[in-house]
């Protein structure tokens, strides 16, 4: 059964896997992790331009915006009015109207704050914003958000760079079961298996930056990345076997030798 | 006159635009956002945009993230 495309407002992706473009030791292994992923959708931050040194080079010396959707977030914003702001500069620096928001409400956890993401996704979504909120794994804080306006949901999988996998499987199906908007797992996957057991719970897509970047090697985990998403997606749509408890042979019983 | 450009106080010559300020800081204006006084400025009116004293000016760019 050949998949259907991921489709988040008005744009549709091949590749169920978006990618960060932070924390890479080098330029050239960002652009060839990039390659590696298959990615279509890559996050960036919004930051002040160093004034002390103008000769770093750009990100965007390095990433071909006609072949990959720049989606800017608002990371580092403890505030809706700091976001906001991010979220405006971002879309003045770049070519659309998407934005990743962030509104985090703690440093050590970086957990959102969800309060302030659902007030500035109204704001954004008024705006003319396509707004794609990282949020924490609760249900009801997705219900709160597609009904403000957002294009997509994205529950976290496990603290930012913690690499701790799904945490709380039963509470993604449940989001991705009651959803009137794509689901995306944002955060939290450490390896390929991570990132396959997200999308066996059926969500829409997934999201990673240190799963990739901090790996030892992030161009083939970049790889292993691409054919985990692909290879959970056709495991949710395959349909798995249920669980039981005991065996049950998978050879014939009958003309056993010796029977 | 003193202005605070990205949160440090900065001089430049008086009546600036955002346009003359970028030259200066030899920014090349189509990579970066630019935010004057808590308002963005569209690209297209950098040239009217008139920095005065005291005046906030952020500007950004694009940076690796997640």
């Amino acid at each position: 059964m050949p998949d259907s495309l991921l489709t988040i407002a008005d744009k549709s992706f091949s590749s169920r896997l978006i990618v960060g473009s932070g924390k890479y030791a080098t330029n050239e292994i960002m652009v060839q992790a990039l390659e590696a992923s298959n990615a279509e959708m890559i996050t960036v931050a919004v930051r002040r331009v160093n004034l002390s040194n103008r000769s770093q080079e750009s990100l965007l010396d390095h990433i071909d915006t006609s072949k990959y959707f720049l989606l800017p977030n608002t990371a580092g914003c403890y505030s809706a009015d700091d976001a906001i702001r991010a979220a405006r500069l971002g879309r003045e620096a770049g070519l659309s109207n998407w934005v990743k928001l962030e509104v985090i409400g703690d440093e050590k956890t970086l957990f959102p704050d969800n309060e302030a993401l659902i007030q500035a996704t109204r704001v954004l979504v008024k705006e003319g914003f396509v707004v794609l909120p990282y949020t924490n794994d609760d249900p009801i804080s997705c219900r709160k958000l597609a009904d403000a306006g957002a294009a997509a949901v994205m529950p976290l999988g496990a603290p930012i760079g913690s690499g701790l996998g799904i945490q709380n499987s039963n509470n993604i199906r449940i989001i991705k079961e009651s959803s009137t908007v794509p689901v995306i797992v944002d955060a939290g996957v450490g390896t390929a298996s991570d990132a396959a057991v997200a999308m066996e719970l059926g969500v829409d897509g997934v999201l990673m930056n240190t799963g990739i970047a901090g790996a030892d090697n992030p161009v083939e985990m970049a790889e292993a990345m691409k054919f985990a998403v692909k290879a959970g997606r056709l495991a949710y749509l395959a349909g798995r076997i249920q669980r039981k408890m005991y065996a049950t042979a998978s050879s014939p019983l009958d003309g056993v030798l010796g029977s | 006159m003193t202005i605070v450009l990205n949160g440090e106080t900065f001089e430049t010559a008086k009546q600036v635009t955002v346009g003359r300020l970028l030259h200066s800081l030899h920014i090349d204006p189509r990579r970066v956002a630019v935010e004057h006084n808590l308002v963005v400025v569209k690209k297209s009116a950098y040239d009217l945009t008139v920095i005065n004293d005291g005046d906030e000016i952020e500007v950004v760019n694009f940076v690796g993230g997640g």
